[in-house]
Formats: structure tokens, C-alpha cells, sequence
């Protein structure tokens, strides 16, 4: 997984509740057997009517949030299913920051394995920044310092975020989880070991 | 003495592999369930990596999602689905992983089939790239859904990183007036408590009326903890579950059943243990429900009216009505009884179970289809299907002009051909009722299997006590 590093753009406002992963990426797209290529599928029946042609007034449609990094949306962000083609389709539009008084929690997990950094902020200061995106400024997502910045006739604001420090450290250093566990491989083994005592049925009838 | 421990306590302790400094935890994972939509990154991601399958015994692989409900005999034929499906079979074969095929009789809804091969055990975690792995808590297992990455990650190592979840206690006390079932149990609970009102918890429910439901009801349930937030829904082990996988085949031997049962009931809740948040609700208030809206939580009691967001005061909230009632196509204050349907849907990992289909039986019988009405019976697996034509089901439904479908997860995500038209209205089982969940511009209405083949018989939402 690449590394996280600083981000400078401007902002994506969806200020919808409840969007869910089906909105995020319609089915029609699961049939992939590819990580890659389903960036211009997202949001796909926001963003395209029926017969496929870009709906104007529909925000990513707007040119000034073409190259948008970041995304400002509503709570219970991601909720349902547990497709990871939802970040999948996020990561490869461009975005790599999604802002949110919350995520569903599978979603929310989905995002550090691929390298996005959702970031859980109060109602109140997301509806400041949703109004700050409107206004096409700039932000500045600083993942070393927990801070997002950004200018506002001339003042700088700063914002604050909380993140768990295990997630932190895996954007930050692109951690591959599977090495990581393998590393103690010797603790699994040990585990077995036990459950087969302690347990033993669950050893004894395997699928074959 | 011990401190008192909930379920999710006992069985989340007697998984851990080891404790990391950050906080996280390894967690051992007993049962993996692979389908073939969220798995071909992983096996990509094996293969890059040069790595293996730790535990092929512990995973078992089925194609659910994707399939035709009608000519198997023909194959797939839509060429990503079938691409999907036999990557699947491929990464089995390669892996040593069970694949059960679509000609399979075992096959189905991987949530439908856990179960009923007693694959699904009480204390074990399990896991699926798949959120309605949440089923599985019916028996006391520690069942969640996962995505992709994870799913290499278990491959790989027959383990997760988890960071333990808070405690919810769901009380469902009293009895459930009749003709009220588990599914609107479930629509009454994330009404009451809303779709994220269960994030960050596992929810263990509680009270007689749970206590009373039938294991497939316990299913019903717990299925849809996940519409409610909650990654894994629990109910404990009972003597209803003891007697339930009895003699399945990969139950526990019979040498071994009893001190198996001994384990499992070990697991309750021990009195005075301290949940974080507790919910009581009074089963005897819970008359059938249906959703009116685009989210799970936009529930009324059929006797209701479609709410009018004029009532409103919270701005956001108003507006996502107002959204949601134009997507539905529906006008406040009509009655919930005078909305017309096009189509009906009976299946899923939510409701389709032989005890499900028995429920729609009953109201099928000697009753015909509204002429207007397209209705579908999709049983959960080729076993449900036998199971009922055995009883003779399959012959109601089709006398009453339902068709009978082969199992699969047809169209409560509409995957394959099974699916709505736009502006398309559907009284289905299913659990999720997303703007184009069941088909682009297609209006879902959730519901139990009763009350969606009362919808069916009057080719309105109906409620099923009154047939």
C-alpha cells in the first residue's frame, strides 16, 4: 500500500445522510474480478442518467472539482454492504480523504486498507467545511499532525481531528497487515494448539 | 471471583491470539465463508504475494450472488458473472478450498447454507466478505462481514486485527401478538434505534420474544443487525440451538456433541455482566411492519400512513424525507394499505428459509396472484428447495401463480437478471431497501414473507392478519 502523504486540493461537497454503498458503487460494477478501473463508475447513478450521460448539475460533473482529492459528505457515510469496490471506486476517482460526522463501520475499516483516510469531525465544524468547499477553497489534510487547514478570506482555519494511532501509523508507513501478522505466525500456531485441546470438535469434523 | 463477562466477552477472550501495543488485537477466525463477488482480489492478492491458505478446512466457497435463477441448466450467461463464478472455482480448486457449485444440491445463499451444513457453530467467530454474515449470531457465533483486504488477510493467516466493540443489549420483552414475526422484530428495532445506532457494537439480543422465536426467526434477526450499524448481532445458545445442528454435517460428532453443548451453553451471559447501552422494547406494541423510504430505518406499522415530512423539524431529515418520498413515488398521509405493487420478492438471506416459505405458503394457499402482480419465490438454497417440495409448497405457490425460482440472491441485489424496472414497486423480503438496490428507479418496500405474499394476493401492501 502506498504511503500517506499530505494533501492540497480543494473539496468535494456532498452534504447527503445515509449514502450508502450501493450509491457509492451500483452492482452492476461488483462483476469485476480487478481492484483497478472503477473510478469512473462512482456515485455512477448520481452522476449519469439512464442513458448514460453525465448529469450536469451533479457535483463531480462540476469541472472546479475535476482533480478533488477530498470528499465532504453527510453521517453514516457507507453504509450496507461490504464491498470494498466502494473505496475500490473512491481511490481510483482520486480521492484520498473522506470528511464525515460518521462512517459505517465496515466501510470505515475498508478505507485504511487501501490507503484513503477518512477523518470523523463534529456536525457542526463538517457543515463549516462543507461551505468552505462550496467556495472551492483550497485544504490542506496533514495526517502527521492530525490538522486540516485551509484559507478563508486571508484567515487561516485549523481543524483538528482524532484518529486511532495503530490506523495513523498503517496509512503513514503503507502497511501490509497480512506481513505484519505473519510475523507472529508463532502465536497463531500456539492458539491452534490450545483450541485443539480446549475445543477439539472444531478440529475434528473439517470440511472436507 | 471473575468479573461478569457478556457473550461477546467470553467468545471475543477465547480468540485472541495476542494483544498489540497500539490496542488491536488479533483475532482468530474459526469459519470462513468465500463467495464470488469479494473474493477474486484476494486470491489475486495470494498470488502476488506468493502465499497460501492457511486453513483450506476451515473455508467454504459457494457462488450465490451472481447466478440465474431460471435455466441453470444453460449455464451463465452473462460473461462477467461467469467469469466471476469460475475465477471462483478456479481459486478452490488451486487452494483446496470446498467449492459447492450451482449444481450442486448443498448450494445457496452462503448465510442460508452456513447453517444448514452446521458449518455455523455456537462460540466459533466467523467471518465473510459479506455484511449479512451477521446471520450467523443467531447461534452464539461471533459473525461479521469483511471486505476484500480482510479476506486475503484470513486466507493468508486464518486471523484479524479487531479492536474490540462496545456491548448493546436489545431486549425484546413480552409476546408477540400474532401473526407478527422476526422480521418486523428487526424493521421495530432499527426503526426504534436507527441505521447507525448500533455502530461500534455488537448487539446481543435478549428477552423472551427472542427467546421464543424458532432458529430460522433468531436468523431473521440477527441478519439485519447490520441495517442497524452493528457489525455482529448475537443471541445465546439454548437448547434450540443444541437440538438444531444436531446431526448435521459438519456438527460435532456424536462422541463429542455433548461436551460441544456443554461449551456452547457455558457461553451466556453471565448474570451482573454490564452492557454499555440497552434498548427494551415491548414485543406486544409490534404490530407487521413495512418501510415507506430509501433507508432501512423508514419504517411504519402497516396500519400507518406515509409520513409527511412537514412534521419534520430537523432540516437534514426533511430533506432526505422529501428525497426518499420522491424516489418512492409516494404522496403523505396516503395509507400504507392503499399503495398498489408490480412486483414480489420472497427469498434472501434474510427470509429465505423453509420456515419463511411455510409462512407465505399459508397465505398462498387456495388465493391467487393479483393480475397485476409479478411474484417470485427464490428459496435460499437447493435444500430449502427440496425441503419444500417435499412439503408440497412449491405446488401452492404455483397454483396461486407465484414462480418458483432455484436459489440464489436473485433480486435483493438484483446481480443477475432478477430485477426491477424504474418506478417498479416490489414487497420484498429482502434487507435493504437503497435508492436502486433492487434495479435502477426500482421502489422497495421490506417486509416479512407473510405480509409481501398478502402484498402479492391483494397487489397492495396488505396486512397479512387480515387475509
Amino acid at each position: 500500500m502506498e504511503k500517506f502523504k499530505k494533501i492540497e486540493s480543494n473539496a468535494i461537497p456532498l452534504p447527503m445522510v445515509n449514502v450508502d454503498t450501493d450509491m457509492i458503487i451500483p452492482k452492476q460494477f461488483l462483476k469485476t474480478i480487478k481492484r483497478t478501473g472503477l473510478g469512473k463508475n462512482l456515485f455512477y447513478e448520481l452522476r449519469y442518467d439512464e442513458k448514460d450521460v453525465p448529469i450536469d448539475s451533479f457535483v463531480l460533473n462540476q469541472d472546479k472539482y475535476k482533480d478533488s482529492q477530498i470528499l465532504i459528505t453527510g453521517k453514516n457515510f457507507g453504509c450496507g454492504s461490504s464491498r470494498e469496490h466502494a473505496p475500490w471506486s473512491i481511490l481510483d476517482y482520486g480521492i484520498k480523504c473522506i470528511i464525515a460526522s460518521s462512517f459505517a463501520d465496515i466501510f470505515y475499516n475498508n478505507c485504511f486498507k487501501n490507503g484513503i483516510l477518512p477523518i470523523k469531525l463534529d456536525e457542526s465544524e463538517v457543515t463549516k467545511l462543507q461551505k468552505a468547499a462550496e467556495n472551492s477553497l483550497s485544504f490542506t489534510i496533514d495526517l502527521e499532525n492530525q490538522k486540516i487547514s485551509y484559507y478563508d478570506k486571508n484567515i487561516n482555519h485549523e481543524v483538528s481531528f482524532e484518529l486511532d494511532k495503530a490506523k495513523k501509523t498503517s496509512l503513514l508507513e503503507g502497511l501490509d497487515d497480512i506481513g505484519l501478522t505473519l510475523a507472529k505466525v508463532n502465536h497463531i500456531s500456539d492458539f491452534e494448539n490450545k483450541q485443539k485441546s480446549t475445543t477439539p470438535w472444531l478440529y475434528s469434523q473439517q470440511i472436507k | 471471583m471473575s468479573t461478569p463477562k457478556t457473550l461477546y466477552d467470553k467468545i471475543w477472550n477465547d480468540h485472541l491470539v495476542s494483544e498489540n501495543e497500539d490496542g488491536t488485537s488479533i483475532i482468530y477466525i474459526d469459519r470462513h465463508l468465500v463467495h464470488e463477488v469479494t473474493s477474486p482480489q484476494a486470491f489475486e492478492g495470494l498470488k502476488i504475494a506468493n502465499r497460501l491458505v492457511r486453513k483450506p478446512n476451515f473455508t467454504l466457497a459457494t457462488a450465490d450472488h451472481n447466478i440465474p435463477t431460471t435455466n441453470r441448466d444453460e449455464g451463465i450467461s452473462d460473461p462477467e458473472s461467469k467469469l466471476q463464478v469460475d475465477t471462483l472455482e478456479e481459486n478452490c480448486k488451486e487452494y483446496g478450498i470446498t467449492f459447492l457449485s450451482m449444481s450442486d444440491k448443498r448450494q445457496g445463499i452462503v448465510h442460508i447454507i452456513g447453517p444448514e451444513q452446521g458449518f455455523t457453530q455456537p462460540g466459533m467467530t466467523i467471518v465473510c466478505g459479506d455484511s449479512h454474515t451477521s446471520t450467523h449470531g443467531a447461534f452464539g457465533a461471533l459473525a461479521w462481514g469483511i471486505g476484500t483486504s480482510e479476506v486475503e488477510h484470513v486466507l493468508a493467516t486464518q486471523t484479524l486485527l479487531q479492536t474490540k466493540a462496545k456491548n448493546m443489549q436489545i431486549n425484546i420483552q413480552g409476546e408477540l401478538p400474532l401473526g407478527v414475526t422476526a422480521k418486523d422484530i428487526v424493521l421495530k428495532i432499527i426503526q426504534t434505534i436507527g441505521t447507525a445506532g448500533g455502530t461500534g457494537y455488537v448487539i446481543e439480543y435478549t428477552g423472551d420474544a427472542i427467546k421464543s422465536l424458532t432458529m430460522e426467526g433468531r436468523m431473521t434477526v440477527c441478519n439485519m443487525s447490520i441495517e442497524a450499524g452493528a457489525r455482529a448481532g448475537l443471541i445465546s445458545p439454548d437448547e434450540k440451538t443444541i437440538e438444531y445442528l444436531e446431526g448435521r454435517p459438519f456438527s460435532p460428532a456424536e462422541n463429542e456433541y455433548q461436551s460441544a453443548s456443554d461449551y456452547w451453553l457455558s457461553l451466556a451471559t453471565d448474570e451482573g455482566a454490564a452492557y454499555d447501552k440497552t434498548v427494551n422494547i415491548d414485543a406486544s406494541d409490534i404490530i407487521p411492519q413495512v418501510t415507506w423510504g430509501t433507508s432501512p430505518e423508514d419504517v411504519v406499522s402497516i396500519d400507518g400512513l406515509v409520513p409527511n415530512p412537514e412534521d419534520e423539524s430537523d432540516e437534514t431529515k426533511k430533506k432526505s424525507m422529501i428525497r426518499a418520498l420522491e424516489y418512492m413515488g409516494l404522496v403523505p398521509n396516503t395509507p400504507l394499505k392503499e399503495v398498489k405493487v408490480d412486483k414480489v420478492f420472497i427469498g434472501s438471506c434474510t427470509n429465505g428459509r423453509i420456515e419463511d416459505l411455510r409462512a407465505a405458503s399459508k397465505i398462498a394457499k387456495d388465493r391467487k396472484v393479483a393480475d397485476h402482480v409479478n411474484a417470485i419465490i427464490v428459496p435460499g438454497s437447493g435444500l430449502v428447495k427440496q425441503q419444500a417440495e417435499e412439503e408440497g409448497l412449491d405446488k401452492i405457490f404455483i397454483e396461486s401463480g407465484f414462480e418458483w425460482r432455484e436459489p440464489g440472491c436473485s433480486m435483493c441485489l438484483a446481480m443477475n437478471a432478477d430485477k426491477l424496472k424504474p418506478q417498479e414497486r416490489c414487497a420484498s423480503t429482502s434487507n435493504r431497501n437503497f435508492e436502486g438496490r433492487q434495479g435502477r428507479g426500482g421502489r422497495t418496500h421490506l417486509m416479512s414473507p407473510a405480509m409481501a405474499a398478502a402484498a402479492a394476493i391483494n397487489g397492495k401492501l396488505s396486512d397479512c392478519r387480515e387475509i
